[in-house]
């Protein structure tokens, strides 16, 4: 451990792990790595940044993935899943057992989960289905139902489609091209899974268009939802501001938050999709905007989730 | 022994001269999950404005060979939640406080030195003056030795008499020591450099720039040759005004790469991306590289690049006091 010395109880550690496993899984890469503080720390929908091409690297910025599991084998291990994309995920899928890696987690704010036994839908795209399963068992734990509805492009990039047929009460699988389950996408199937699930709670993980077309059918049926974001995040920590995107606060106003710490969990009604990537004209700090601009009435929608127990 | 590591910032006492990068450690609070922030230098905040500011949109952000391109547009809360919220819990850690302090006309940076005189605990004041003046058609204060002596002496004129004010230079212009003359003449106490320097990144496959601002300011080891150089410049022509030295300082055989070049202090910034206790771990290296060297005080060996013989041969009577 690195930066061990001055650790909070709570708070992100900064830890060398030794690498335990890296495993092909489909079309993704499964890493777990040991790393004690951040398994005993981490709540689901949190993730781990992790810095890639060894000392000298000239990638300087860390790369995000989101906590897939943890385990309390060798003191704890944590366990991501990776496409390779990149020069840094394509360093990271070459490393092999006892290499060591630098990270830091577990970062971000978690999913917040009901209080009551309620019956959740969980929807994920690609690798946007990692982060659920832990969700998946913490919701089971509180005796909710979880059903899965995960899409892809193609069936092998559907991650944990197994997993989700074995664990949740239903599952359904989309994919563009038709190789698994239904073709299409998963929003394509939502209406019917929330009315033969009778969804109380969405939770949902993927991409940014995704997480918008969710958001926005459940609005229409009137069902919270909580969705995990994905920005290009150059510290995971909260100290650069290169995350932001603009989220309508409980008092109305908009600012440009964190994803990395005032997210990457949001209430899918706060984020104001339609502007990701600009800067609302209305939020706060934007160029010509004036104190007297502060009060926007609260979303209708938004009082209907905490109604529902979900503020987070 | 081991060496001392102390640097004096105005009527300030340092522990060590590695402080943060504005705008790379926000305003001290996460970084101390990380770190304890009173072991270091100093925290320099975020570049703060009067009024709240929300930024450039996204992406905000390209790595690039070690380096980054970064478009934040300077959001923040404004000074009055500044001094309301970031500089108490900063004082309350024990950690000192240098500000930066961004506007967008003269007058906003006198305001805000006048707050900040007013506020107690502030170290020192970082003039961030990479920022275009909006009556001078958008002419960036820093490119303009005219632009950049006018917010220098009215910040100067408003700050309390023992407040530093540091003129924090950008590299992005032909004559450097220029610009830092005018600095010092309109009553600088010191400068920092460097700042960012303006780059672009296009995606060959989308075939746009990937920045939503298009440029973006250039930082990390792939800059610090030209902080070298900017710093061991500036030095020479002025040899008597303190130096902040900042630019790819990743180790503390960078951070000293930087002092020898003229910096009594230094500021890390990039490198706190890569690791978020950098410098609690460059302060650490850089004692480690001095007592190699059988450096006793950090300021003996200040610019001492430019006095390459006498460097050589006092490291040698060093090393040889010490067998
Ligand atoms: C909160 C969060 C959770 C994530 N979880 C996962 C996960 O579980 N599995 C997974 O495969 N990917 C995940 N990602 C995306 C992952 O971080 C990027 O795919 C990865 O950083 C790309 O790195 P690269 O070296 O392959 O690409 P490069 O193109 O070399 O990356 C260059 C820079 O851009 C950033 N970047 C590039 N693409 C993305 C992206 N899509 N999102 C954010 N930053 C990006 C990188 O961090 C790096 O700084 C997550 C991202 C975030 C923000
Ligand atoms: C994300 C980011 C934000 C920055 N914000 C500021 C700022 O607000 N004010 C300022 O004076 N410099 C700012 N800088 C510049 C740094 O303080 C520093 O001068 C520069 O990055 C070179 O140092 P480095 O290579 O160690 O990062 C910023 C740099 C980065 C990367
Ligand atoms: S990634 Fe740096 S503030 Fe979020």
């Amino acid at each position: 451990m690195t930066a061990g010395e001055h650790e909070s109880e709570s708070g992100p550690l900064q830890v060398r792990g030794t690498v335990l496993t890296v495993r092909q899984v489909d079309a993704y890469y499964a890493m777990t790595i040991v790393a004690p503080g951040i398994a005993a720390r981490f709540k689901p929908g949190q993730f781990v940044a992790v810095a890639v091409g060894g000392p000298d690297t000239s990638m300087l910025l860390r790369r995000a993935f989101s906590i897939h599991d943890v385990r309390p084998d060798h003191g704890g291990t944590v366990e991501f899943v990776f496409a390779a994309a990149g020069r840094g995920t394509r360093w990271l899928a070459e490393r092999k057992a006892r290499d060591v890696l630098d990270l830091t987690g577990p970062l971000g704010r978690p999913f917040p989960v009901p209080r009551d036994p309620v019956s959740c839908l969980l929807v994920g795209g690609g690798y946007g289905s990692a982060p659920l399963f832990a969700l998946a068992s913490r919701l089971r734990q509180r005796r909710c139902s979880v059903d899965f509805l995960l899409g892809a492009a193609s069936g092998d990039r559907v991650f944990g489609a197994l997993t989700a047929r074995r664990s949740g009460r239903s599952a359904t699988i989309t994919t563009v091209d038709g190789s698994l389950g239904v073709r299409g996408i998963v929003t394509d199937m939502l209406g019917q899974v929330i009315h033969e699930a009778r969804t109380d709670v969405i939770y949902a993980c993927g991409p940014m268009g995704m997480l918008r077309q969710v958001t926005a059918l459940a609005r229409r049926y009137d069902i919270p939802v909580q969705v995990a974001v994905e920005e290009s995040m150059a510290c995971g920590i909260g100290v650069c501001m290169t995350c932001v995107l603009p989220v309508v606060g409980t008092d109305g106003i908009t600012k440009m938050v964190r994803s990395c710490v005032d997210g990457p969990v949001f209430r899918g009604e706060q984020v104001r999709w339609d502007e990701v990537g600009t800067i609302p004209f209305d939020a706060f700090g934007a160029p010509g905007w004036e104190p007297k601009m502060r009060r926007i009435p609260a979303r209708p929608a938004a009082d209907e989730a905490r109604r529902h127990g979900h503020g987070a | 022994m081991a060496p001392d590591l102390r640097v004096r910032l105005g009527s300030t006492e340092l522990p060590n001269p590695v402080l943060t990068a504005s705008g790379c450690a926000s305003s001290g609070r996460e970084l101390a999950q990380f770190i304890d922030v009173s072991k270091i230098g100093a925290v320099v905040t975020k570049s703060v404005m009067l009024a709240p500011r929300a930024g450039r949109p996204t992406p905000r952000m390209a790595e690039t060979n070690s380096g980054m391109l970064n478009s934040i547009g300077l959001q923040g809360p404004g000074i009055d939640a500044f001094l309301q919220r970031d500089l108490p819990w900063l004082l309350s850690r024990g950690a000192r406080a240098v500000v930066s302090i961004a506007g967008s006309t003269v007058d906003e940076y006198a305001e805000l030195a006048t707050r900040l005189s007013d506020a107690a605990g502030v170290t020192a004041l970082e003039v961030n003056i990479s920022c275009p003046n909006v009556e001078h058609r958008g002419q960036v204060f820093a490119c303009d030795p005219v632009d950049a002596g006018a917010v220098i002496e009215a910040v100067r004129a408003r700050a309390r008499h023992d407040l530093p004010v540091f003129a924090k230079l950008s590299p992005d212009v032909t004559d450097i020591v220029q610009i830092a003359r005018s600095c010092v003449s309109a009553g600088a106490d010191g400068l920092s450099m460097i700042n960012t320097l303006l780059g672009m990144v296009i995606d060959t496959e989308t075939m746009r720039p990937v920045l939503a601002g298009l440029t973006g300011g250039l930082s990390g080891p792939a800059i610090r040759p030209i902080a070298v150089r900017c710093i061991w410049q500036v030095r020479a022509a002025l040899p008597d005004v303190p130096i902040i030295g900042m630019g790819g300082v990743m180790t503390g055989r960078d951070a000293l790469e930087l002092i020898l070049a003229g910096a009594s202090m230094v500021s890390v910034g990039t490198a706190i991306f890569h690791d978020p206790s950098a410098c609690a771990r460059i302060a650490r290296e850089l004692d480690e590289e001095l007592a190699r060297r059988g450096v006793k005080r950090v300021s003996e060996i200040v610019g001492a690049a430019h006095e390459a013989r006498a460097a050589a041969s006092q490291g040698r009577v060093a090393r040889m006091e010490r067998t």
